[in-house]
């Protein structure tokens, strides 16, 4: 028993960097993962940012489950999201203010990033604190993961140069190789591909590590619709869909048609689903 | 006893054209060449060379991408060469090699095979692959080519002035711009391909009498963008002229806004597709930052294709309209 649950909880910390990657297999926060990959120093400063506001309200959200009443649910998760993020905000423009200046809108922007208010919904409202909390580090380490690769993707074909620091310390793939103000790509006679660090650049590599992560996990044999998040769709005959867990439930339309049908219906769509 | 073989039960089609996906290939293969020679003649031998990395680049692109996927050789079917050569007719000739082979790739692997090869893409391969070099690479890509039609060789003479597109805005035709019979011919600056609107028209012809393309969009295409420009310009013939003769137009309208895959089918849909193109081209040339429009608009006409075909459906014989349906149930019950 306490074997199982210490498996479990393992399972909870590690679920968040490959299996469950927020960015590249439940795409989530999409938003500040297009935005601001184009530097790895932005990428690691966000995914730090995130990670902290993640782990903190994962853990007040879940010590605050049984009191939240369901129906005021994501007001209360936004309160205590902004909370933190109000925090973090405040302690980067004190100690970090050149990456205060490099995130702009998107560190304030971090109270409606759908990782944070997705693992509330879907996890720490229904789980105990300690288990939460490792959600979250599972998580923000997924989060800061995929950000860093995709950044390091693009800035690298971008712009020739890799910013290779946290917090202003560290050094730049340039200084490394003591080129100056030229870059890695034009000392090997190639330009940087500034599409790379442009918008649609921040798609192409975006979608290319979506099916590359896809197809490893299709490799080891995992079925992509396996996702722990909760998903209710409505079909075309207007039953509700649940999706969790990787279970899928129909639950029938309530109407006046002969209930028969109705669940040969609904055991032909479980079956297909 | 039966002879099976004379008594072949089968679904419909039972008779079948000798049209197949290579034989039109290599017809567009055909009517790409006068262009190839007259950008051969205009820009030297570099011009060759780009043309060549450009289509080894899009059939090993191919090959290596359907054996990566474990997927039948698509190969024999020539469709990677028409791309490699329409990617390389919308390249400088001045362009470095290796991003033209980058280019083959993303046109073949990113756009063409990802969607799942030949008549699955939704734009373009060759034109997006265009747009999305002229955003990687703008420097690059802009900077026009003309070297001396006397001198046949492998130097080229970059041009880093404006191309003819560049020499013509709303306040008409500005000085130092070539003449409307050099642009007709083609001795200009501007992309491999799109110069010489001579034997881009004699490639079109032959494919519009092969019956490979239909003229309707390559006419409404061209026929929009002279009237826009005509009332656009007020009425200043010359730079109408130049307007159509400058430029990707007749590359564009001839060769890829008439692709199969992303091209609307019914005749009434190519008609809408042809004055869309017109109509955004002159709108980028006219008032946009770019000199040039006809890559945009066939891409965004591209995505617009689904639209174009559900509106213009044709009815199927004996359909009544929703309307006329109720009238004949209400007759009846009455």
């Amino acid at each position: 028993m306490a074997e199982a649950a210490k498996r479990s909880a393992l399972g909870e910390l590690t679920k968040g960097f490959v299996k469950e990657n927020p960015v590249l297999r439940l795409v989530l926060g999409t938003c500040p993962t297009l935005a601001i990959t184009t530097s790895v120093e932005n990428a690691i400063g966000m995914g730090v940012a995130a990670t902290l506001v993640l782990i903190m309200s994962n853990i007040v959200i879940s010590a605050l489950r049984k009191v939240i009443p369901s129906k005021v649910r994501v007001p209360c998760f936004i309160v205590v999201i902004a909370a933190f993020v109000s925090m973090i905000q405040l302690l980067v423009k004190a100690f970090a203010p050149g990456l205060d200046a490099a995130l702009g809108i998107y560190l304030p922007l971090i109270v409606v990033n759908c990782i944070i208010l997705g693992r509330a919904e879907a996890f720490a409202s229904k789980n105990p604190i300690g288990l939460s909390a490792l959600d979250g580090i599972g998580m923000g380490i997924g989060f800061t993961v995929a950000l860093t690769l995709m950044a390091a993707i693009r800035e690298f074909f971008g712009s020739g140069n890799l910013t290779l620091k946290v917090l202003g310390f560290g050094t730049t793939l340039t200084d490394l190789f003591g080129l100056g103000d030229s870059n890695v790509l034009s000392a090997i006679h190639l330009e940087p591909i500034i599409i790379f660090i442009l918008a649609p650049g921040g798609f192409f590599v975006f979608g290319l590590l979506v099916a590359l992560v896809n197809l490893l996990s299709s490799r080891k044999g995992g079925d992509p619709s396996e996702l722990n998040c909760c998903n209710v769709t409505e079909d075309a005959d207007g039953n509700l869909v649940l999706v969790a867990d990787g279970k899928t439930i129909v639950m029938p339309k309530v109407d006046t048609t002969p209930q028969v049908k109705k669940v040969e219906k609904s055991g032909k769509e479980a079956a297909e689903a | 006893m039966i002879d099976t073989k004379k008594l072949t039960v089968s679904a419909s089609p039972h008779q079948k054209s000798a049209a197949t996906t290579t034989r039109i290939m290599l017809d567009v293969i055909i009517a790409l060449v006068p262009a190839g020679i007259a950008a051969v003649l205009v820009f030297g031998l570099r011009a060759l060379a780009v043309i060549l990395v450009s289509v080894v680049s899009c059939v090993l692109a191919e090959f290596l991408s359907r054996k990566a996927m474990k997927k039948e050789d698509t190969v024999t079917d020539l469709s990677a060469i028409v791309t490699g050569l329409l990617l390389a007719y919308n390249l400088p000739a001045g362009i470095p090699f290796w991003i033209v082979a980058l280019g083959a790739v993303v046109a073949i692997v990113v756009i063409k095979q990802m969607f799942g090869g030949i008549g699955q893409n939704f734009i373009n391969p060759a034109l997006g692959a265009r747009v999305i070099l002229m955003s990687a690479f703008p420097g690059r890509m802009s900077a026009g080519a003309f070297a001396d039609t006397n001198r046949i060789g492998w130097g080229v003479d970059t041009v880093t002035g404006a191309t003819p597109m560049g020499l013509v805005g709303l306040d008409g035709v500005k000085e130092g711009a070539p003449t409307l019979m050099e642009m007709f011919l083609g001795t200009t600056s501007g992309c491999i391909g799109e110069v010489s609107a001579l034997a881009l028209l004699l490639g079109g012809i032959y494919l519009m009498v092969r019956k490979v393309i239909s003229p309707i969009i390559p006419c409404t295409f061209v026929a929009t963008v002279a009237i826009f420009c005509t009332f656009a310009q007020g009425f200043d013939m010359y730079a109408v002229a130049y307007e159509l003769l400058g430029g990707g137009l007749f590359l564009g309208a001839i060769f890829m806004a008439t692709d199969y895959t992303t091209s609307p089918i019914t005749n009434k849909g190519k008609l809408i597709a042809g004055i869309f193109c017109g109509v955004v081209t002159c709108i980028i040339r006219l008032w946009g930052s770019l000199p040039e429009g006809v890559s945009f608009s066939i891409i965004l006409m591209n995505v617009f294709v689904p639209y174009f075909e559900d509106w213009t459906a044709p009815t199927p014989f004996g359909f009544i309209k929703e309307k006329k349906q109720k009238k004949a149930k209400e007759e009846t019950k009455a």
